[in-house]
Protein backbone atom coordinates (compact mmCIF):
# COMPACT_ATOMS: atom_id res chain seq x y z
CA UNK A 1 0.00 0.00 0.00
CA UNK A 2 1.18 3.41 -1.22
CA UNK A 3 2.44 5.63 1.53
CA UNK A 4 1.42 8.53 -0.57
CA UNK A 5 -2.14 8.38 0.43
CA UNK A 6 -1.21 9.83 3.50
CA UNK A 7 -0.41 13.12 1.44
CA UNK A 8 -4.62 13.30 0.87
CA UNK A 9 -4.97 13.50 4.50
CA UNK A 10 -2.58 16.89 5.41
CA UNK A 11 -4.94 19.24 5.01
CA UNK A 12 -7.48 17.62 7.33
CA UNK A 13 -4.78 16.89 9.93
CA UNK A 14 -3.47 21.25 9.51
CA UNK A 15 -7.17 22.02 9.90
CA UNK A 16 -7.69 20.33 12.94
CA UNK A 17 -3.87 20.73 14.00
CA UNK A 18 -4.74 24.80 13.80
CA UNK A 19 -7.60 24.66 15.76
CA UNK A 20 -6.09 22.64 18.58
CA UNK A 21 -2.73 24.37 19.12
CA UNK A 22 -4.22 28.12 18.15
CA UNK A 23 -1.15 28.36 16.34
CA UNK A 24 -0.23 28.14 12.37
CA UNK A 25 3.32 27.53 13.53
CA UNK A 26 2.91 24.87 15.89
CA UNK A 27 0.20 23.46 14.26
CA UNK A 28 2.46 22.43 11.25
CA UNK A 29 5.03 21.22 13.73
CA UNK A 30 2.31 18.91 15.21
CA UNK A 31 1.22 17.98 11.80
CA UNK A 32 5.01 17.40 10.42
CA UNK A 33 6.23 15.21 13.55
CA UNK A 34 2.22 13.14 13.47
CA UNK A 35 3.68 12.70 9.78
CA UNK A 36 7.04 11.62 10.27
CA UNK A 37 6.19 9.41 12.90
CA UNK A 38 3.19 7.71 10.73
CA UNK A 39 5.86 7.40 7.89
CA UNK A 40 8.18 5.30 10.55
CA UNK A 41 5.53 2.98 11.78
CA UNK A 42 3.64 3.15 8.10
CA UNK A 43 4.24 -0.77 8.45
CA UNK A 44 1.72 -0.99 11.24
CA UNK A 45 -0.86 0.12 9.40
CA UNK A 46 -3.76 -2.03 8.21
CA UNK A 47 -4.95 -1.89 4.87
CA UNK A 48 -8.01 -2.44 5.64
CA UNK A 49 -8.47 0.45 8.35
CA UNK A 50 -9.39 4.07 8.20
CA UNK A 51 -6.33 5.53 7.71
CA UNK A 52 -7.54 9.44 8.48
CA UNK A 53 -8.54 7.52 11.63
CA UNK A 54 -5.34 5.79 12.10
CA UNK A 55 -3.59 9.77 11.62
CA UNK A 56 -5.39 11.36 14.04
CA UNK A 57 -4.87 8.83 16.59
CA UNK A 58 -0.94 9.35 15.80
CA UNK A 59 -1.69 12.97 16.22
CA UNK A 60 -3.80 12.56 19.17
CA UNK A 61 -0.16 10.92 21.09
CA UNK A 62 2.07 13.35 19.45
CA UNK A 63 0.05 16.06 20.88
CA UNK A 64 -0.43 14.50 24.63
CA UNK A 65 3.07 13.76 24.18
CA UNK A 66 4.22 17.56 23.84
CA UNK A 67 1.46 18.56 26.53
CA UNK A 68 4.07 16.07 29.13
CA UNK A 69 6.89 17.47 27.61
CA UNK A 70 5.74 20.99 29.47
CA UNK A 71 3.55 24.27 27.63
CA UNK A 72 5.03 25.29 24.86
CA UNK A 73 6.89 29.22 24.45
CA UNK A 74 4.14 31.92 24.43
CA UNK A 75 0.46 32.26 25.04
CA UNK A 76 -1.92 30.19 22.99
CA UNK A 77 -3.59 32.29 20.37
CA UNK A 78 -0.75 35.14 21.01
CA UNK A 79 -0.19 35.75 17.09
CA UNK A 80 -4.37 36.67 16.62
CA UNK A 81 -4.91 40.74 16.69
CA UNK A 82 -7.04 42.11 18.83
CA UNK A 83 -9.01 45.06 17.40
CA UNK A 84 -9.87 46.93 14.41
CA UNK A 85 -11.30 44.29 13.01
CA UNK A 86 -14.84 43.32 11.31
CA UNK A 87 -18.08 42.12 13.15
CA UNK A 88 -17.77 38.10 11.61
CA UNK A 89 -13.89 37.90 12.26
CA UNK A 90 -14.23 39.51 15.33
CA UNK A 91 -16.19 37.14 16.22
CA UNK A 92 -14.33 34.38 14.76
CA UNK A 93 -11.24 35.20 16.53
CA UNK A 94 -13.34 35.11 19.71
CA UNK A 95 -14.10 32.00 19.26
CA UNK A 96 -10.70 30.75 18.77
CA UNK A 97 -9.40 32.04 21.93
CA UNK A 98 -12.33 30.78 23.74
CA UNK A 99 -11.47 27.45 22.61
CA UNK A 100 -8.11 27.66 23.26
CA UNK A 101 -8.67 28.30 27.18
CA UNK A 102 -10.78 25.05 27.05
CA UNK A 103 -9.02 22.46 28.54
CA UNK A 104 -6.95 20.08 25.83
CA UNK A 105 -9.15 17.11 26.48
CA UNK A 106 -12.13 19.06 25.68
CA UNK A 107 -11.23 20.69 22.69
CA UNK A 108 -9.52 17.74 21.30
CA UNK A 109 -13.45 16.06 21.35
CA UNK A 110 -15.19 19.04 20.77
CA UNK A 111 -12.94 19.04 17.27
CA UNK A 112 -12.98 15.70 16.63
CA UNK A 113 -16.66 15.81 16.84
CA UNK A 114 -17.96 18.93 15.19
CA UNK A 115 -15.13 19.66 12.96
CA UNK A 116 -13.84 16.56 11.70
CA UNK A 117 -17.05 14.44 11.51
CA UNK A 118 -15.71 11.24 13.50
CA UNK A 119 -18.40 9.44 15.58
CA UNK A 120 -18.36 9.09 19.25
CA UNK A 121 -16.75 5.78 18.97
CA UNK A 122 -14.65 6.67 16.80
CA UNK A 123 -13.44 9.18 19.14
CA UNK A 124 -12.98 7.01 21.70
CA UNK A 125 -10.74 4.43 20.13
CA UNK A 126 -8.52 7.23 19.03
CA UNK A 127 -7.94 8.91 22.49
CA UNK A 128 -8.44 5.66 24.53
CA UNK A 129 -10.96 6.35 26.48
CA UNK A 130 -14.51 5.05 27.15
CA UNK A 131 -17.29 6.45 25.32
CA UNK A 132 -18.81 7.97 28.28
CA UNK A 133 -15.66 9.80 28.96
CA UNK A 134 -16.02 11.10 25.34
CA UNK A 135 -19.29 12.57 26.08
CA UNK A 136 -18.85 13.87 29.33
CA UNK A 137 -15.90 15.89 27.75
CA UNK A 138 -18.11 17.15 24.57
CA UNK A 139 -20.68 17.97 27.00
CA UNK A 140 -18.51 20.13 29.22
CA UNK A 141 -16.38 21.84 26.47
CA UNK A 142 -19.74 22.82 24.95
CA UNK A 143 -21.08 24.69 27.59
CA UNK A 144 -17.98 26.01 28.27
CA UNK A 145 -17.14 27.60 24.92
CA UNK A 146 -20.70 28.56 25.33
CA UNK A 147 -20.25 30.43 28.45
CA UNK A 148 -17.38 32.15 27.16
CA UNK A 149 -19.05 33.23 23.79
CA UNK A 150 -21.69 34.90 25.76
CA UNK A 151 -19.81 36.06 28.44
CA UNK A 152 -17.67 38.08 25.61
CA UNK A 153 -20.46 39.18 23.82
CA UNK A 154 -22.11 40.77 27.26
CA UNK A 155 -18.78 42.40 27.59
CA UNK A 156 -19.01 43.47 23.99
CA UNK A 157 -22.85 45.06 24.39
CA UNK A 158 -21.59 46.98 27.74
CA UNK A 159 -18.89 48.31 26.29
CA UNK A 160 -21.17 49.57 23.49
CA UNK A 161 -23.84 50.32 25.95
CA UNK A 162 -21.00 52.78 27.49
CA UNK A 163 -19.90 54.62 24.22
CA UNK A 164 -23.44 55.48 23.88
CA UNK A 165 -23.69 56.84 27.13
CA UNK A 166 -20.69 59.24 26.82
CA UNK B 1 -41.48 6.96 25.32
CA UNK B 2 -38.82 8.38 27.72
CA UNK B 3 -37.06 12.13 27.61
CA UNK B 4 -34.17 12.12 25.81
CA UNK B 5 -31.40 12.42 28.35
CA UNK B 6 -27.92 14.73 27.28
CA UNK B 7 -25.98 12.67 24.96
CA UNK B 8 -29.36 12.36 22.85
CA UNK B 9 -29.59 16.28 22.82
CA UNK B 10 -25.39 15.81 21.38
CA UNK B 11 -26.09 12.76 18.80
CA UNK B 12 -28.48 14.89 17.70
CA UNK B 13 -26.83 18.20 17.05
CA UNK B 14 -23.98 15.96 15.54
CA UNK B 15 -26.29 13.90 13.25
CA UNK B 16 -25.33 10.49 15.15
CA UNK B 17 -28.82 9.79 16.30
CA UNK B 18 -30.49 6.61 13.62
CA UNK B 19 -33.35 8.63 11.72
CA UNK B 20 -36.16 7.24 13.37
CA UNK B 21 -35.22 8.08 16.92
CA UNK B 22 -34.12 11.37 15.86
CA UNK B 23 -37.55 12.17 15.21
CA UNK B 24 -38.92 11.82 18.69
CA UNK B 25 -36.09 13.46 19.96
CA UNK B 26 -36.91 16.24 17.68
CA UNK B 27 -40.36 15.90 18.86
CA UNK B 28 -39.92 15.64 22.42
CA UNK B 29 -37.83 19.39 21.92
CA UNK B 30 -40.80 21.02 20.68
CA UNK B 31 -42.23 20.45 23.80
CA UNK B 32 -39.21 21.64 25.85
CA UNK B 33 -38.21 25.78 25.16
CA UNK B 34 -35.53 25.77 27.17
CA UNK B 35 -33.46 22.33 25.88
CA UNK B 36 -34.78 23.79 22.34
CA UNK B 37 -32.70 26.51 23.00
CA UNK B 38 -29.55 25.05 24.16
CA UNK B 39 -29.39 23.03 21.23
CA UNK B 40 -30.27 25.52 18.85
CA UNK B 41 -27.11 26.79 20.97
CA UNK B 42 -24.77 24.25 20.27
CA UNK B 43 -25.79 23.93 16.53
CA UNK B 44 -24.72 27.87 16.21
CA UNK B 45 -21.66 26.65 18.02
CA UNK B 46 -20.77 23.53 15.62
CA UNK B 47 -21.45 25.29 12.83
CA UNK B 48 -19.28 28.40 13.80
CA UNK B 49 -16.13 25.97 14.75
CA UNK B 50 -16.78 24.56 11.18
CA UNK B 51 -16.48 27.90 9.60
CA UNK B 52 -12.96 28.47 11.61
CA UNK B 53 -11.91 25.37 9.92
CA UNK B 54 -12.34 26.54 6.67
CA UNK B 55 -10.39 29.35 7.14
CA UNK B 56 -7.87 27.48 8.66
CA UNK B 57 -7.23 24.36 6.19
CA UNK B 58 -7.37 27.18 3.19
CA UNK B 59 -3.45 27.60 2.92
CA UNK B 60 -1.30 25.53 0.45
CA UNK B 61 0.40 22.58 2.56
CA UNK B 62 3.95 23.64 3.06
CA UNK B 63 7.02 21.52 1.43
CA UNK B 64 8.56 20.61 5.02
CA UNK B 65 5.01 18.48 5.18
CA UNK B 66 5.03 17.05 2.00
CA UNK B 67 8.73 16.39 2.72
CA UNK B 68 7.88 14.57 5.74
CA UNK B 69 6.05 11.92 4.07
CA UNK B 70 8.42 11.40 1.06
CA UNK B 71 11.86 11.62 2.44
CA UNK B 72 12.21 8.19 3.33
CA UNK B 73 10.63 6.78 -0.02
CA UNK B 74 12.40 8.91 -2.64
CA UNK B 75 10.94 6.69 -5.31
CA UNK B 76 7.03 6.87 -4.40
CA UNK B 77 6.60 8.87 -7.43
CA UNK B 78 7.95 6.46 -10.14
CA UNK B 79 8.06 10.25 -11.90
CA UNK B 80 11.78 10.98 -10.84
CA UNK B 81 13.49 7.97 -12.10
CA UNK B 82 17.35 7.75 -11.92
CA UNK B 83 17.80 11.67 -11.82
CA UNK B 84 16.11 11.88 -8.64
CA UNK B 85 17.03 8.01 -7.35
CA UNK B 86 20.60 9.73 -6.91
CA UNK B 87 19.81 12.86 -5.13
CA UNK B 88 19.60 11.75 -1.76
CA UNK B 89 19.06 15.32 -0.84
CA UNK B 90 15.45 14.53 -0.69
CA UNK B 91 12.42 17.50 -1.85
CA UNK B 92 13.46 20.72 -0.13
CA UNK B 93 16.88 20.91 -1.21
CA UNK B 94 15.41 19.40 -4.45
CA UNK B 95 13.22 22.55 -4.77
CA UNK B 96 15.58 24.71 -3.81
CA UNK B 97 17.45 24.33 -7.20
CA UNK B 98 15.74 26.91 -9.55
CA UNK B 99 13.77 25.29 -12.87
CA UNK B 100 16.32 27.60 -15.16
CA UNK B 101 19.48 26.09 -13.23
CA UNK B 102 18.58 23.06 -15.33
CA UNK B 103 16.55 23.88 -18.10
CA UNK B 104 18.65 22.29 -20.49
CA UNK B 105 18.96 19.63 -19.23
CA UNK B 106 15.63 17.12 -19.59
CA UNK B 107 16.03 15.04 -16.60
CA UNK B 108 16.37 17.90 -14.60
CA UNK B 109 13.85 19.66 -16.19
CA UNK B 110 11.41 16.56 -15.32
CA UNK B 111 12.20 15.76 -11.89
CA UNK B 112 11.71 19.55 -10.92
CA UNK B 113 8.56 20.30 -12.86
CA UNK B 114 6.63 17.32 -13.18
CA UNK B 115 7.96 16.10 -9.55
CA UNK B 116 5.76 19.60 -8.15
CA UNK B 117 3.06 18.89 -10.27
CA UNK B 118 2.47 15.32 -9.28
CA UNK B 119 3.27 16.46 -5.37
CA UNK B 120 -0.30 19.61 -6.34
CA UNK B 121 -2.00 16.97 -7.60
CA UNK B 122 -1.79 14.29 -4.96
CA UNK B 123 -2.97 16.85 -2.35
CA UNK B 124 -5.67 18.85 -4.05
CA UNK B 125 -7.08 16.34 -6.05
CA UNK B 126 -8.60 14.21 -3.45
CA UNK B 127 -10.12 17.65 -1.66
CA UNK B 128 -13.45 17.49 -0.72
CA UNK B 129 -13.94 21.25 0.84
CA UNK B 130 -11.58 23.12 -1.10
CA UNK B 131 -10.04 21.12 -4.13
CA UNK B 132 -9.76 25.17 -5.36
CA UNK B 133 -8.98 28.61 -4.41
CA UNK B 134 -11.07 30.11 -6.74
CA UNK B 135 -13.75 28.76 -8.30
CA UNK B 136 -14.77 28.15 -11.80
CA UNK B 137 -18.09 30.18 -11.72
CA UNK B 138 -15.85 32.73 -11.37
CA UNK B 139 -13.53 31.48 -14.32
CA UNK B 140 -13.01 35.37 -16.00
CA UNK B 141 -11.52 36.38 -12.31
CA UNK B 142 -9.85 32.85 -11.96
CA UNK B 143 -7.34 33.54 -15.03
CA UNK B 144 -7.33 37.10 -14.53
CA UNK B 145 -6.30 36.59 -11.15
CA UNK B 146 -3.44 33.56 -11.78
CA UNK B 147 -2.00 36.08 -15.07
CA UNK B 148 -1.49 38.30 -13.14
CA UNK B 149 0.24 36.22 -10.18
CA UNK B 150 2.27 34.59 -12.62
CA UNK B 151 3.99 37.41 -14.76
CA UNK B 152 2.47 36.27 -17.90
CA UNK B 153 -1.34 36.09 -19.63
CA UNK B 154 -2.73 32.56 -19.01
CA UNK B 155 -5.45 30.90 -20.58
CA UNK B 156 -7.40 27.97 -18.91
CA UNK B 157 -8.33 25.34 -21.76
CA UNK B 158 -11.98 24.01 -22.21
CA UNK B 159 -12.17 20.35 -22.25
CA UNK B 160 -16.03 20.00 -22.13
CA UNK B 161 -15.57 18.35 -25.76
CA UNK B 162 -13.63 15.59 -23.69
CA UNK B 163 -16.08 15.27 -21.02
CA UNK B 164 -14.16 17.43 -18.78
CA UNK B 165 -15.44 20.63 -17.21
CA UNK B 166 -13.41 23.38 -15.08
CA UNK B 167 -13.39 22.87 -11.03
CA UNK B 168 -11.44 25.84 -10.58
CA UNK B 169 -7.75 27.03 -10.05
CA UNK B 170 -5.14 27.49 -7.37
CA UNK B 171 -2.07 29.69 -6.89
CA UNK B 172 0.90 27.55 -5.74
CA UNK B 173 4.45 28.72 -4.69
CA UNK B 174 7.48 27.53 -6.83
CA UNK B 175 11.11 28.24 -6.18
CA UNK B 176 11.11 30.64 -9.42
CA UNK B 177 8.24 32.17 -8.84
CA UNK B 178 4.25 31.29 -8.54
CA UNK B 179 2.52 28.56 -10.38
CA UNK B 180 -1.15 27.84 -11.58
CA UNK B 181 -2.83 24.80 -11.04
CA UNK B 182 -6.22 24.64 -13.25
CA UNK B 183 -8.40 21.64 -12.15
CA UNK B 184 -11.11 19.82 -14.22
CA UNK B 185 -13.66 16.81 -13.42
CA UNK B 186 -15.40 14.62 -15.31
CA UNK B 187 -19.12 13.20 -14.41
CA UNK B 188 -17.68 9.73 -12.17
CA UNK B 189 -15.40 12.46 -10.17
CA UNK B 190 -12.22 11.79 -11.99
CA UNK B 191 -9.95 14.78 -11.61
CA UNK B 192 -7.26 15.86 -13.61
CA UNK B 193 -4.98 18.95 -12.95
CA UNK B 194 -3.53 21.31 -15.44
CA UNK B 195 -0.02 22.89 -13.60
CA UNK B 196 1.79 25.73 -15.29
CA UNK B 197 5.17 27.59 -15.00
CA UNK B 198 5.90 30.65 -16.83
CA UNK B 199 10.18 30.53 -17.89
CA UNK B 200 12.72 32.70 -16.76
CA UNK B 201 13.68 34.83 -19.85
CA UNK B 202 15.42 33.31 -21.63
CA UNK B 203 15.69 29.62 -19.73
CA UNK B 204 12.33 28.42 -22.90
CA UNK B 205 13.80 25.95 -25.43
CA UNK B 206 11.30 27.37 -27.52
CA UNK B 207 9.03 23.81 -27.43
CA UNK B 208 8.81 20.36 -26.44
CA UNK B 209 7.58 17.16 -27.59
CA UNK B 210 5.23 15.39 -24.89
CA UNK B 211 6.88 13.64 -22.45
CA UNK B 212 5.36 10.66 -20.26
CA UNK B 213 5.80 10.08 -16.87
CA UNK B 214 3.70 7.06 -15.13
CA UNK B 215 4.51 8.18 -11.68
CA UNK B 216 1.57 5.34 -10.12
CA UNK B 217 -1.45 5.96 -9.72
CA UNK B 218 -0.74 8.92 -11.74
CA UNK B 219 0.65 9.87 -14.86
CA UNK B 220 1.38 13.09 -16.34
CA UNK B 221 2.04 14.40 -19.36
CA UNK B 222 4.78 17.24 -19.85
CA UNK B 223 5.76 20.01 -22.67
CA UNK B 224 7.49 23.53 -23.16
CA UNK B 225 5.61 25.66 -25.45
CA UNK B 226 6.81 29.32 -25.73
CA UNK B 227 7.66 30.60 -22.44
CA UNK B 228 5.67 28.07 -20.95
CA UNK B 229 5.88 25.10 -19.01
CA UNK B 230 2.95 22.73 -18.71
CA UNK B 231 1.88 19.04 -17.24
CA UNK B 232 -1.20 17.59 -17.58
CA UNK B 233 -1.79 14.94 -14.70
CA UNK B 234 -4.67 12.58 -13.75
CA UNK B 235 -4.97 9.09 -12.80
CA UNK B 236 -5.51 7.99 -16.37
CA UNK B 237 -4.30 5.73 -19.06
CA UNK B 238 -1.35 7.06 -21.25
CA UNK B 239 -3.73 7.24 -24.39
CA UNK B 240 -6.83 9.43 -22.63
CA UNK B 241 -4.30 11.89 -20.99
CA UNK B 242 -2.34 12.01 -24.54
CA UNK B 243 -5.97 12.71 -26.33
CA UNK B 244 -6.31 15.54 -23.13
CA UNK B 245 -2.88 16.62 -23.61
CA UNK B 246 -3.21 17.34 -27.17
CA UNK B 247 -6.56 19.32 -26.88
CA UNK B 248 -4.97 21.29 -24.10
CA UNK B 249 -1.84 21.97 -26.39
CA UNK B 250 -3.68 22.70 -29.25
CA UNK B 251 -5.95 25.35 -27.58
CA UNK B 252 -3.05 27.46 -25.62
CA UNK B 253 -0.37 26.95 -28.26
CA UNK B 254 0.43 30.67 -30.04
Amino acid sequence: MNRERIIGHIPALRRYARLLTGDAHRADDLVQDTLLRACAKWALWRPDSDLRAWLFTIMHNVFIGQLRAGPPAGAQAAEIPDSGQEDDVAAAIDLERALARLPDDQREVLLMVTVEDFTYAEVARMTGVPVGTVMSRLSRGRRRLREAMEGKRETADARQHLKVMK
Amino acid sequence: MKPPDENDLHALVDGQLAPAYRAQVEAALVENPATRAEVDAWRAQRDALRELGVDAADSAVPLRLLAAVQSRQPSWMGVLGAAVAGATMGVAGWFAHAWHAGAGEPGDLRARFVRDAVVAHAVYAPEVRHPVEVGADQSAHLVQWLSKRLGAKLRAPMLEGQGFGLVGGRLLPGDDGARAQFMYQDSAGNRITLYVTVLAKGASPGATAFRFEDGKPVAAFYWIDGDFGYALVGNLSRSSLLELSKVVHAQLAG
